[in-house]
């Protein structure tokens, strides 16, 4: 008896050991982010590494803060990604309701249609939309960051219509009665019900769309349009053996996303649970 | 809509017909336009480029399979390819195997599950450049964390970004530790729906913990691992980001990805035909490999 409970308690405590390992792992490198941004640059060279900085400066952010536009920078990675964020939970919440409610011929083609384009690496469709939106004259604008997302994504939709499927029925037939066309189902019914869902698809659309880089840097030619990501890929151009500065201001693009997480944590944990049950 | 009120009584409630389908087409036209401006239009489109020689201005000018055996004889897009191919094979299964231990441990209804959580979260929702100028940082020859840390184990000093042997395992360490956080939380979803009573009666029947492992959790976790996989792998073969803000593709063209070359023949040097029909040779590739999965699911994946 007393030898199942040792075992046990071995077993919790190798789970305990290689958890704690991990996360340790996780972390640590972002304490060494904090330490370096907080000393002054001289410091940073010192060997051994120090890890509590004496003193304890924050001129490597004002110094980053200045350097380069991040306020700007911040300013446009917030308008391209809530922009791009509605654009995404409209577009995909309408297809997804046609997908899960009504009935129209070639339903299920359509559907393993937006299944293949999954499979299909964006790379491919890069280059012609390029063309697109340079004919449009959206070259080193915003609008190729945030206008395509008006138009759905396969995923968000998938993700959508699962749940939506999900909500019985007899609450369309009960609106149905009363002579509620879709539209009315739609925005009455189906979004209320849906805010979870909704929550969850949007944080993962925002926090893709803030932290993207190819399509600003296909995009993106004057700094002041820079995103907060071309912005600091561009700082480390600039500034790249001054690590300080450089860990100041990847601090600084980070402090956005984890608010959001503290704020929302739930759907972002929500949103990879309902990407595995995709499988 | 007055005829349908005259059949409520009746007890069906499809009244929907031609009117269904107009609804239908209000709610999808977004998608579908999107999906023919966006998606169908630039297929049939870069297809159609990658027979060509096109550098933006002028008219394109007609090549045949010009592109893709110029391709085939170029030094950079062979290195390209076998880099990508180095990157996928060794970062995927390693992430996919640490993950799914780390989800083990996690399931054992541990405390603190929050803060664990946080803690594998992090590197996920970072941003690559910030996570690449991190570990910029980090691998530095001679102030870095990590040569210092190698040190303290008697290690002498690598040039991680510099060494073109270690560049890419340098890449592949920080991408690993990046995906961490979101593969363990599919497993530990996937194992938590593993009904208890299997293991009960496992253990009654006297199994011990590796044989419960190996005969209920692998294959019920099978579907996961295949999902895993396919996601890892074509991701994988996307890889970009990290090569271009940690080393621009180099040294010596060690970490150049097949979408690193592809992006500079494109917008470096506009070769858009060029760069088109490498497109269509990473989306080949990535076809075949998931045609393969898909086909030989059924020996291994259970539903």
């Amino acid at each position: 008896m007393a030898h199942k409970n040792t075992l046990k308690f071995l077993k919790t405590s190798l789970a305990y050991l290689f958890i704690t390992l991990g996360a340790l792992t996780m972390v640590i490198p972002f304490l060494w982010m904090i330490s370096t941004a907080l000393k002054e640059p001289g410091q940073i060279f010192s060997m051994p590494p120090v890890l509590i900085p004496k003193p304890i400066v924050r001129t490597n952010f004002v110094r980053a803060w200045s350097s380069l536009p991040f306020g700007l920078f911040s300013m446009n990675s917030f308008k391209v990604s809530i922009l791009g964020t509605v654009g995404t939970l409209v577009s995909c919440s309408w297809a997804a309701y046609a997908f899960a409610r009504l009935r129209f011929p070639f339903k299920n083609v359509l559907f393993t249609l937006i299944l293949a384009t999954m499979m299909i690496p964006g790379q491919i469709t890069m280059i012609p939309v390029f063309v697109i939106m340079k004919y449009l004259g959206w070259y080193d604008t915003h609008f190729p960051l945030w206008v395509p997302h008006f138009f759905g994504s396969a995923f968000g939709t998938f993700l959508l219509r699962q749940f939506f499927m999900a909500l019985p029925a007899e609450l369309d037939d009960a609106a149905k009665i009363d002579g509620c066309n879709p539209l009315q189902i739609y925005y009455k019914i189906f979004l209320p019900l849906s805010k979870p869902a909704l929550a969850t698809l949007g944080v993962l659309t925002f926090l893709s769309s803030w932290n993207s880089l190819l399509g600003p840097v296909i995009y993106l030619k004057t700094i002041e349009k820079f995103t907060l990501m071309i912005g600091l890929a561009f700082f480390q151009g600039q500034y790249y053996t001054d690590y300080s500065l450089l860990m100041s201001g990847s601090l600084i693009s980070l402090i956005p996303i984890v608010l959001l997480y503290i704020v929302a944590q739930k759907y972002f944990v929500q949103g990879i649970a309902l990407t595995g049950i995709k499988g | 809509m007055k005829e349908n009120i005259k059949n409520k009584n009746v007890g069906t409630l499809s009244f929907y017909s031609k009117q269904e389908i107009l609804w239908a087409l209000f709610f999808l036209a977004p998608y579908l336009v999107g999906l023919i401006i966006f998606w169908l239009g630039p297929v049939i489109a870069s297809f159609l480029i990658s027979f060509t020689k096109w550098e933006l201005v002028g008219k394109p000018i007609w090549l045949g399979l010009g592109n893709y055996r110029q391709l085939f004889n170029d030094e950079l897009f062979i290195k390209s390819l076998i880099n990508t191919a180095y990157y996928t094979i060794v970062s995927v299964p390693l992430g996919i195997t640490l993950s799914l231990l780390l989800a083990v441990a996690m399931n054992q209804k541990l405390k603190g599950i929050v803060f664990y959580r946080t803690a594998f979260f992090m590197p996920h929702i970072s941003s690559m450049v910030a996570i690449a100028l991190l570990w910029g940082w980090i691998y530095n020859s001679q102030y870095g964390l990590l040569n210092y840390l190698i040190g303290l184990l008697g290690l002498p000093p690598q040039n991680w970004l510099g060494n073109p042997k270690l560049a890419m395992p340098a890449l592949i360490i920080m991408s690993v530790w990046k995906g961490l956080g979101y593969n363990m939380m599919i497993w530990l979803a996937a194992l938590q729906g593993i009904p208890e009573d299997l293991y009960e009666a496992a253990r009654i029947d006297g199994a011990n913990k590796w044989q419960q492992f190996r005969n209920i959790t692998v294959p019920l976790l099978s579907p996961t691992t295949f999902l895993l996989l396919i996601l890892g792998i074509i991701g994988s073969f996307q890889v970009f980001e990290q090569s271009y803000v940690m080393t621009k593709g180099g040294p010596a063209h060690a970490t150049l990805t097949l979408v690193l070359y592809m992006y500079s023949s494109a917008f470096e040097w506009l070769k858009m035909g060029y760069a088109s029909a490498m497109a269509y040779i990473l989306a080949l590739i990535i076809l075949v490999i998931t045609l393969i999965q898909f086909k030989y699911q059924n020996k291994w994946v259970h539903y």
